[in-house]
C-alpha cells in the first residue's frame, strides 16, 4: 500500500438536484518521499483534490489514506501552501511561523524551538525580513513565509496549491528552483498542484494530468525520468523534457481529457397566432394578451 | 521636510475656512446698541440679520473668563469650561467603557452563530435608532431607588444602551468578514476553541472592532449633552442648559463650540489608535 492513497474518491458540490460533481472516481497513490505533480485546468477540481488531502473537506465516497489511517480532518501532519499565501496579517514573518512551531512542539525547549523557527527561515532566505509583517513582503517572500511555515511543521506530506500561480514569471521562476531545491533536499512526500505542465516538469518525479471537470479524473502518470537539479535554459532544449511536455498536453488537450456529454432538453417553442383585429381588444376594462399557441420540442445535443 | 505646498493644503487652507466662517458668523450676527431717548432714558436696541446671535467678538468679551481660567471653581455653578468638559469626559468615559464591555462580547456572539444572530439582530436593529432623551426617563425610572447615586447611574445606563451599538455591529461584520483561511490555519494547527479566539479571531477583528469603538465613543459623547440636561450633573451640557436658561446667549456659542472641539479631538484621538490596530 502506498504512503498517501486516494481511492475510488468522488466529490460534489450543490444541493440535491443540482449538484455538479467536481472529482469522478479519482485514484491516486504517492510513494513515501515521492514529488508528485497534479497538472490541470482552471476550476477543475485541483483545490477540491488537495483539499480532500488536507481533509479540509471529506469525499462524498472513497477515502483517503495516510500512511494506512483515513483522513478525516485537517492536521499538522499536511503542511499546506496556499496560493493566497494565508499569512496573518498581524503577525511578523517570525511569529507567523512561530505560531506553528509553538503550537505544535510545545515540549521542546525555548532555545531548541528558536533555533527550529530560525533554521527554517534561513532555508528559504528571509532572515533580513525576519520582523516584518506579510504586508511589506512582495508576493514571492510571502510564498517563501509560507513554504518555511509548512516545513517547520515538520509534515509528513507537503501539499502545494498552485504555490506560484500569482507570482510574475521572473519570480516564479526563481522560486521554482528554490523549493524544488529545498523540497527535495528535506525528503518529504511532496503533492504540487499546478496548471503550469512546464512548473511540474521542472519540480517533480512523476507528473499526473486531472481531465477537465465536472467529473474530473487523473490521466495516466508521466514518470519525469529527468537527474535533479534541472537547469531550466538546458532543459528547453531537452528532447526527453519536450516528450515528457508533448504526452501531457496531448492527454490533456486531447480526447483523453475531455468527455462528450450529451444533454437532452424541453424547448417550448413560443407560436403566436395573428391577432382577430374585429374582436373587442379591452374586455371589463382588462386588456388581452395576445393569445399563444406554445409548441414543446425535445430536443438532445452534444456538448463537448 | 514637507513641501511648501503641503503646508497650504494642511494649515493655511483650513485657516483660510475659519477665517471665513468668522466672517460670515460677523455679517449675520445681532448687534445690541444703547440708544438715548428723548426723555433722557436708555433702551436697548438689537440689530443685524440674526438679532439674538452673539458675534464671534461679543462671545469672547462675555466668555473669555471661562476660557483664560479654563479649571477655575468659583462658584458650583460658575467655573471654568475646561472644567465643566473634565466632569462630562468622566461620566462619558465610565459609560463608554460599560458599553466596549458589554458590546464586544455581544458582537462576537452575533458573528459567531447564525442563530444567535437571527434571534437577536431584529431586537438590536429597533432598539438602535431610539433617541438618548427616550432612555433617560428609563434610565431615572430603573435606578430610582439607588438614593444618592441614582442620577449617576441613570446617566451610565443612558450612555452605554446608546452607544455600545455601532461597536455591537462592527464587531459581528468583523467576526463575519474572518477569511476562511485564518481559520483554516487554525484547523491545521489544531488550535483549541480559546487559542483560535485569542490567537486568530480577535486580532482579525481587531480592525472592526476599532472603528465601531469610534463610533461609539461619538455616540457617546453626543448623548452627554442630553443626559446631563435631564438629569442636572454638573457638565458641559448642564451649563449649556443653565446658561439658556439665563439668557446668556454668548454662553451658548461657548459650549457648542467646546463639545465640538472635544468631539473632534476624541474622533482624531480614536482614528489615531485604529489606525494602528489596521492589518492587511
Amino acid at each position: 500500500m502506498a504512503f498517501l492513497e486516494i481511492s475510488n474518491v468522488s466529490k460534489g458540490f450543490g444541493p440535491a438536484g443540482h449538484r455538479t460533481e467536481v472529482l469522478r472516481d479519482l485514484n491516486l497513490s504517492v510513494e513515501r518521499g515521492e514529488f508528485v505533480a497534479v497538472v490541470g485546468y482552471s476550476g477543475a477540481g485541483k483545490t477540491t483534490l488537495i483539499n480532500l488531502i488536507a481533509g479540509l473537506q471529506r469525499p462524498d465516497s472513497g477515502s483517503v489514506k495516510l500512511d494506512g489511517v483515513e483522513i478525516t480532518g485537517p492536521g499538522p501532519d499536511r503542511g499546506l501552501v496556499f496560493q493566497n499565501y494565508s499569512l496573518l496579517p498581524w503577525l511578523t514573518v517570525r511569529e507567523n511561523i512561530a505560531l506553528a512551531v509553538n503550537q505544535l512542539f510545545p515540549d521542546w525547549s525555548a532555545t531548541r524551538r528558536r533555533e527550529h523557527l530560525e533554521h527554517h527561515i534561513g532555508l528559504v532566505g528571509l532572515t533580513h525580513a525576519g520582523d516584518r509583517r506579510p504586508a511589506e513582503l512582495s508576493g514571492g517572500m510571502r510564498q517563501r513565509v509560507s513554504l518555511a511555515r509548512a516545513l517547520a511543521m515538520d509534515p509528513q506530506v507537503l501539499l502545494l496549491d498552485e504555490p506560484l500561480g500569482a507570482l510574475d514569471a521572473l519570480t516564479r521562476a526563481t522560486l521554482q528552483d528554490e523549493i524544488s531545491r529545498i523540497a527535495t533536499a528535506s525528503g518529504k512526500t511532496i503533492v504540487l498542484i499546478t496548471n503550469d505542465p512546464d512548473e511540474g516538469i521542472l519540480m517533480a518525479d512523476r507528473i499526473l494530468p486531472l481531465s477537465a471537470g465536472p467529473g474530473a479524473t487523473l490521466g495516466p502518470a508521466v514518470v519525469v525520468d529527468l537527474e535533479r537539479p534541472r537547469d531550466r535554459k538546458a532543459l528547453n532544449h531537452d528532447p526527453r523534457f519536450k516528450a515528457i511536455r508533448g504526452e501531457i498536453v496531448g492527454w490533456l488537450l486531447g480526447p483523453g481529457a475531455r468527455k462528450t456529454t450529451t444533454v437532452s432538453r424541453v424547448l417550448v417553442l413560443p407560436d403566436l397566432l395573428p391577432e382577430n383585429l374585429d374582436q373587442p381588444r379591452t374586455r371589463f376594462g382588462v386588456k388581452r394578451a395576445p393569445r399563444r399557441r406554445s409548441e414543446e420540442h425535445r430536443e438532445t445535443v452534444q456538448v463537448n | 521636510m514637507k513641501s511648501a505646498s503641503a503646508w497650504v493644503a494642511n494649515l493655511l487652507m483650513p485657516l483660510v475656512g475659519l477665517g471665513l466662517t468668522l466672517l460670515i458668523w460677523q455679517l449675520i450676527a445681532g448687534h445690541t446698541e444703547m440708544r438715548r431717548q428723548a426723555d433722557g432714558t436708555t433702551e436697548e436696541v438689537k440689530t443685524g440679520l440674526v438679532k439674538d446671535l452673539p458675534g464671534p467678538y461679543t462671545t469672547w468679551q462675555k466668555t473669555s473668563r471661562y476660557i483664560v481660567e479654563p479649571f477655575a471653581k468659583r462658584e458650583e455653578l460658575d467655573q471654568g469650561v475646561l472644567r465643566f468638559t473634565w466632569y462630562s469626559l468622566i461620566i462619558v468615559a465610565k459609560g463608554y467603557a460599560i458599553a466596549l464591555l458589554l458590546g464586544t462580547p455581544l458582537g462576537f456572539f452575533l458573528g459567531l452563530s447564525k442563530s444567535f444572530s437571527r434571534m437577536f439582530d431584529p431586537i438590536i436593529q429597533v432598539l438602535r435608532p431610539v433617541s438618548p432623551l427616550a432612555w433617560m426617563p428609563l434610565g431615572v425610572v430603573l435606578f430610582s431607588n439607588a438614593g444618592r447615586s441614582a442620577n449617576e447611574l441613570a446617566a451610565l445606563f443612558t450612555i452605554a444602551v446608546c452607544s455600545m451599538w455601532p461597536t455591537v455591529l462592527n464587531t459581528a461584520v468583523g467576526v463575519r468578514a474572518i477569511p476562511q483561511d485564518y481559520l483554516n490555519i487554525a484547523r491545521v494547527l489544531k488550535l483549541s476553541r480559546w487559542q483560535t479566539l485569542v490567537k486568530i479571531m480577535i486580532p482579525a477583528t481587531l480592525p472592526y472592532m476599532f472603528t465601531g469603538y469610534r463610533l461609539s465613543l461619538g455616540i457617546a459623547w453626543l448623548v452627554i449633552v442630553a443626559v446631563e440636561m435631564l438629569t442636572g450633573r454638573i457638565g458641559i451640557g448642564n451649563f449649556l442648559w443653565n446658561e439658556y436658561n439665563n439668557g446668556l446667549y454668548t454662553s451658548i456659542v461657548l459650549c457648542i463650540i467646546t463639545i465640538g472641539v472635544v468631539g473632534f479631538l476624541l474622533d482624531r484621538g480614536m482614528s489615531l489608535l485604529e489606525r494602528r490596530f489596521k492589518t492587511a
